[in-house]
């Protein structure tokens, strides 16, 4: 893995930001302007992060979900300072998932993770993390997974120039030297030895709780509070606000919180329609992205928001948090036999991309997507609308085949009258020359 | 700054009416471009701005207002804009503990009943000084976005308490304007923020309603922008009560066009 290297000169110039200059400059959303370019001797040279690249279009700097197909639809990954909100699906089967994805690849990138849970021991989800294709002899593995539906492009190294590497990857297979986005193998788990080598911060809920009892009087749940005290003092402590100047090289931190706002962290917003801290999710997301806007952090929150019993907290919950994306499974619901669903596991839906730095947003055009939990790998796909347009084929071309029949018979009866009727060979032979033709 | 938009308004920064309250309000799309435009609009104007910016960070707001062609941050050390960033005061507010009263007070407290220092923040701010008096025109108050402070657990009679100070003092005292940002959560049933926007509405004098398209995505066409004049019915005026047109954002200008007239289409 790439640590640290240094990005190229020119490449977008001014525009991409500047993340790990000037302690001043390490609010999640500055840019680098061309003053503060000319004051600074590697104006133009721009230090990277592993595990990051600027964005092309608002010059925020972003980190991948784990997901590279995920990234494409979220304008090129995550950026540094936002939260991902993933709307759980019923049965909480597939959004682990994508909350896994990200942790792993915040290994992979040897980001420090910050795992908040109030269900599961943070060590145990880091544990059941899965294991990224990292070498080419998985790649093998990946093309059987895939079932040759997509020939992955071939790893030739571009020797023309060779920042065309840092470009973004479309292709679907795996490429051990692309540094911004891996793939994993669900089915195996991380090694032992990259977890050991990878710095983490647990927040286990019923250990924070256990250690202090008092209660004081704030507007919040118990539960966020501490979560917010932890969160603050990681950032502040291993600098990741830059009020610490580092001496060694900037890193970013990547969040991650489960079932946030499951009665098991203490709100009852699942449990009643008009519940006494209804505010509390959304005070505690306001400050969280007061936080993570000053820091080089991200962060992926999963609600299950199927819980959540006033719609009204949800519509909230959507307009504080930056990215929305919402999984749909069909297991339980009428869909899971449809034959227009029966190659996708279920749906996945952007809800919300934000607006960085622009006034518009990098919204794809394709709304219609399914998700897959292959063997080896969750897969995003443009769902097609194939069995409508075979289906509506079918009746049609039924249609013209009798016309056509029709037709031939029509053909048949004036030819006969024509030819027959002439009684001599030439003709005869011509017609039966015809028939051959025609039922061929 | 929009110059369409201004056509459509049928003003300028030379001649902007004063003592006015524009609500801005968006229903399944996002209307914070309407924010840029009054942001660039009045500064431009030559105004003295308060900004109350609780959605989104400062650095946005300044890269946003460059494409525009204006400068935040020329305009904020000229003394001309005074700017509140919520999302990091609140981090200030809620991990640092502070003797003064901070505008965003209400966020430690459990049962948040007024928001009186915010209000004692705008009215510091847009307080005239003898000194600037020939220099800026008029003081402005802009916020992005009133929904928020629902969020945050600021009840809908609060707000509307404010907005109400606020346009006393700044409307009809110093004889400015004043520009706010509503969420229409449409069928979410948030019946706080329905409570505050009908009663802005009832308020305003001028109401911009940016609506998603009824029939979903559209690349070219990004949603519809109601203008809503609300003034007295004058038999002798020659212009409509309200007019829809339908927009396309795009990276520094809007282009506003009418229904069903879009390049794209025709």
């Amino acid at each position: 893995m790439a640590a640290v290297e240094t990005c190229g000169t020119g490449a977008g110039g001014t525009g991409f930001m500047a993340a790990a200059t000037s302690k001043n400059n390490v609010t999640g959303f500055q840019r680098k302007g061309p003053r503060a370019g000319g004051t600074d001797s590697s104006g133009s040279r721009l230090v990277s992060i592993a595990g990051t690249r600027p964005s092309v279009r608002n010059g925020q700097l972003l980190v991948s979900t784990g997901l590279p197909a995920l990234d494409q639809l979220l304008g090129g990954g995550l950026a540094v300072g936002t939260v991902l909100l993933i709307e759980e699906d019923k049965y909480n089967i597939y959004s682990p998932l994508l909350f896994k994805y990200f942790l792993a690849e915040g290994i992979i990138s040897r980001h420090t993770l910050l795992v908040a849970s109030a269900k599961e021991d943070p060590a145990d989800i880091l544990q059941e993390l899965p294991a990224p294709f990292l070498d080419d002899n998985c790649k093998k593995e990946f093309d059987e997974d895939t079932c040759n539906h997509k020939t992955p492009e071939p790893n030739i190294e571009m020797k023309i120039a060779w920042r065309y590497q840092l470009l973004p990857k479309m292709e679907a297979g795996p490429v051990s030297s692309s540094r911004f986005g891996h793939y994993y193998d669900v089915s195996k788990r991380i090694p032992q030895e990259l977890l050991e080598a990878s710095k983490w911060h647990g927040f286990f809920l019923p250990e924070k709780l256990s250690l202090s009892l008092k209660v004081e009087h704030c507007s919040l749940t118990h539960g966020y509070l501490k979560l917010l005290n932890f969160i603050q003092s990681i950032i502040y402590e291993e600098g990741f606000d830059g009020s610490n100047p580092q001496k060694k090289q900037k890193n970013i931190l990547r969040i991650g919180i489960q079932n946030l706002g499951s009665p098991l962290w203490g709100d009852d917003i699942c449990c009643t329609e008009n519940c006494n801290n209804s505010h509390s999710l959304t005070k505690f997301l306001y400050v969280l992205r007061g936080l993570l806007r000053t820091s080089l952090s991200a962060c992926v929150i999963t609600v299950p928001s199927h819980l959540i019993q006033n719609k009204a907290v949800i519509a909230r919950v959507t307009n504080l948090s930056d990215t929305v994306v919402g999984l749909e499974s069909f297991i339980g619901s009428e869909k899971e036999t449809n034959p227009l669903y029966k190659d996708y596991h279920g749906l996945i839906h952007i809800r919300q991309i934000p607006r960085l730095n622009n006034l518009t947003c990098d919204v794809s055009d394709v709304k219609d997507l399914g998700f897959k939990l292959k063997r080896k790998q969750f897969t995003i796909e443009v769902r097609e609308n194939s069995y409508i347009f075979v289906h509506s084929l079918e009746v049609n071309s039924i249609f013209f085949l009798t016309l056509i029949k029709f037709l031939k018979h029509c053909f048949m009866l004036i030819i006969f009258k024509f030819f027959w009727c002439n009684r001599m060979l030439f003709f005869r032979l011509l017609f039966l020359f015809f028939i051959l033709m025609i039922y061929h | 700054m929009f110059p369409e938009l201004n056509n459509l308004l049928n003003t300028t920064p030379d001649r902007a009416e004063q003592g006015k309250l524009t609500l801005l309000c968006d229903a399944k799309t996002d209307g914070s471009f309407l924010v840029h435009h009054f942001l660039s609009f009045y500064l431009r104007a030559n105004c003295k701005v308060c900004f109350v910016a609780l959605i989104q960070s400062f650095s946005h707001y300044n890269i946003v207002g460059q494409k525009l062609g204006v400068s935040l941050t020329t305009a904020r050390e000229r003394g001309q804009l005074v700017l509140l960033e919520g999302l990091k005061s609140s981090v200030d507010v809620f991990f640092r503990a502070q003797e003064e009263p901070h505008p965003l007070q209400f966020l430690r407290e459990a049962n948040a009943e007024t928001l009186q220092p915010l209000y004692e923040f705008v009215q510091e701010a847009l307080k005239p000084v003898d000194s600037e008096e020939a220099v800026w025109r008029y003081p402005v108050l802009l916020v992005d976005d009133l929904s928020v402070l629902l969020s945050l657990g600021v009840g809908a009679v609060a707000v509307l308490d404010f907005v109400h100070y606020c346009r006393a003092t700044v409307c009809w005292k110093l004889k400015g304007s004043m520009v706010a940002l509503v969420h229409d959560t449409g069928d979410a049933e948030d019946e706080e923020n329905d409570i505050l926007l009908n009663g802005l509405s009832h308020q305003s004098h001028l109401i911009l309603r940016a609506e998603g398209l009824v029939t979903g995505f559209c690349r070219d066409v990004h949603g519809q922008l109601t203008i809503l004049w609300r003034r007295p019915l004058q038999p002798t005026a020659q212009r409509e009560q309200s007019l829809t047109y339908q927009y396309k954002i795009q990276d520094k200008n809007v282009s506003f066009f009418a229904r069903g007239m879009s390049p794209a289409v025709l």
